[in-house]
């Protein structure tokens, strides 16, 4: 009986996760979210700002972590246009440039923003750190052009940005290395807040940053965009897929624990 | 028998995916031409994905590679209109056949042909060209990267807050990220035997290790939950509309 246990198959396992995730989105129940310091931290530094500030979005992700990242920059996006903050977006990933535009874009339509005045996607650049010290520079001679291929030079979006030292904020939305990236040739040589989104599986590299406030704020995973959706007062996705996370937690943890038992129990029986 | 069964689930699957729509477009519930189109593809492809958790088979095969073929379709595309066109295109070749009101950027045919010496990597001939790209690239890198990353990662991580901080809380913190630090140091310092006091503040560090570790999987955990989720979301809000 317990080796059968031990080899049971991998997929009742996964059969009872599908069941955990989905049960919960179907019954609609919503477990409360707190918010952290380090959300809270992004949150107030967007608040604060007056209105015709500019924001830097990086939008360093691709479709594979969409799932995570595309619900904390809606968030994020949602902010900015209530505060009318002036929003400039940016990839450092190729994939990462249809899911910005169609944030960008469709949520500006909401608040009744116009591209090129109060918000402009200005698209992907390769080389990561060239691309940041091009526009700390300059940041005409990074992007001469936005994603639709407009001449940035005169765009009413950018006036007063002259380089990167002129943002009132910078938010980095990444699946990979770019934060360390953006900390590096960034914000320690041209002086900017910078605050951060992540997956989940690279949040626990960003904490020392966080202390050496290197990073003023740090949203990991889809439990800081369900946070930051709770701080703007605007649920949605993420906030919806907390219920699941916690369920699925819980029976993790409950699989661990039986795979553990079963093991010490057939050693004992050898 | 075991084959014939896979056969007999894969085709039911097929049929019943094909069956929902069906009834889904006859209802009106998906706008075939709107964003039905693009939610039924969707659809198709999170499944197909998910259908090698059973087993592999062909039909996750077909969904592997469309993947593949159509993201690098998409990178080759939005390289060229964001990349190549702006920076190469249009400042060398465009001002050589025609009047733009500035002159040809000679100078881009520098980059434009260390670039070009990479893919000269296929050529047995022809390859130790690509020394020089790989050449340029690792001077540049280590001059840009070594004294940036020395001074954002070294200098400023080193920077010690006091142990008496204002509050007892952040007194405690500040303690326990020094022990924690000096104590995993120790742990991997292996020229002195882990015996005594240094086997004592090894095993600290061991312990600090085990809880980094727990933490890291407790949040990869949540990254891989995340996208089921969100695939789960989408399957039955934006497909099948059982919630909104």
């Amino acid at each position: 009986m317990i080796e059968r246990l031990i080899n049971l198959d991998r997929r009742i396992i996964f059969m009872f996760v599908a069941i955990a995730v989905t049960v919960p989105l179907l019954a609609k129940f919503n477990l409360p979210v707190r918010t952290t310091r380090d959300v809270e931290n992004i949150f107030n530094k967007i608040d604060s700002l007056p209105e015709n500030s500019h924001v830097l979005i990086a939008f360093d992700y691709d479709p594979a972590s969409k799932e995570e990242l595309q619900p904390m920059a809606e968030a994020l996006l949602h902010h900015c246009y209530q505060k009318d903050v002036k929003v400039i977006g940016m990839t450092l990933t190729p994939g990462g440039t249809g899911l910005a535009v169609s944030a960008i874009e469709n949520i500006g339509k909401q608040y009744d923003k116009t591209k090129g005045t109060d918000f402009v996607f200005l698209g992907y650049k390769t080389g990561v750190e060239l691309v940041m010290i091009n526009m700390g520079e300059n940041i005409y001679s990074a992007f001469p052009e936005d994603f639709q291929g407009n001449p940035t030079l005169n765009l009413p979006v950018l006036e007063g940005i002259d380089s990167l030292k002129d943002f009132d904020y910078v938010v980095d939305l990444a699946s990979g290395s770019s934060i360390e990236a953006w900390i590096a040739f960034g914000k320690e040589k041209y002086g900017f807040d910078l605050g951060a989104g992540c997956t989940a599986v690279i949040g626990p590299d960003m904490y020392p940053f966080l202390q050496s406030e290197q990073l003023n704020g740090l949203m990991s995973g889809l439990k800081g965009a369900a946070e930051y959706e709770t701080l703007i007062k605007q649920e949605s996705s993420a906030v919806a897929g907390m219920s699941p996370q916690s369920v699925v937690h819980i029976l993790v943890v409950l699989f661990v624990l039986f795979g553990n038992t079963m093991y010490f129990m057939s050693k004992r029986n050898r | 028998m075991k084959k014939s069964r896979d056969v007999y689930i894969l085709f039911s699957t097929l049929i019943l995916f094909f069956l929902v729509n069906i009834f889904y477009l006859s209802m009106g519930w998906l706008d075939f031409w709107g964003k039905g189109l693009g939610i039924v593809t969707g659809a198709a492809f999170t499944l197909a994905m998910y259908s090698f958790l059973y087993k592999d088979n062909p039909v996750f095969k077909i969904a592997e590679n469309l993947f593949v073929g159509v993201a690098m379709g998409y990178w080759i595309i939005i390289t060229w209109f964001n990349i190549l066109k702006p920076d190469v295109f249009e400042t060398i070749l465009v001002p050589i056949f025609k009047e733009t009101g500035t002159p040809p950027q000679f100078t881009i045919l520098i980059p434009t042909l260390l670039g070009m010496f990479m893919l000269l990597r296929f050529s047995k001939k022809l390859a130790w060209m690509s020394r020089w790209s790989f050449a340029f690239i690792v001077g540049l890198g280590s001059g840009i990267t070594i004294p940036n990353f020395i001074h954002a990662f070294i200098l400023k991580q080193l920077t010690f807050d006091s142990l008496i901080a204002p509050s007892i809380p952040v007194s405690i913190n500040n303690f326990l990220v020094l022990l924690g630090v000096v104590s995993v140091l120790i742990y991997f310092f292996f020229s002195v035997e882990h015996k005594g006091v240094v086997g004592g503040i090894s095993i600290i560090g061991v312990w600090f290790l085990m809880i980094a570790f727990g933490a890291s999987f407790g949040y990869t955990v949540m990254a891989r939950m995340s996208l089921l989720i969100g695939r789960i979301q989408f399957l039955i809000r934006d497909w099948l509309g059982l919630i909104q």
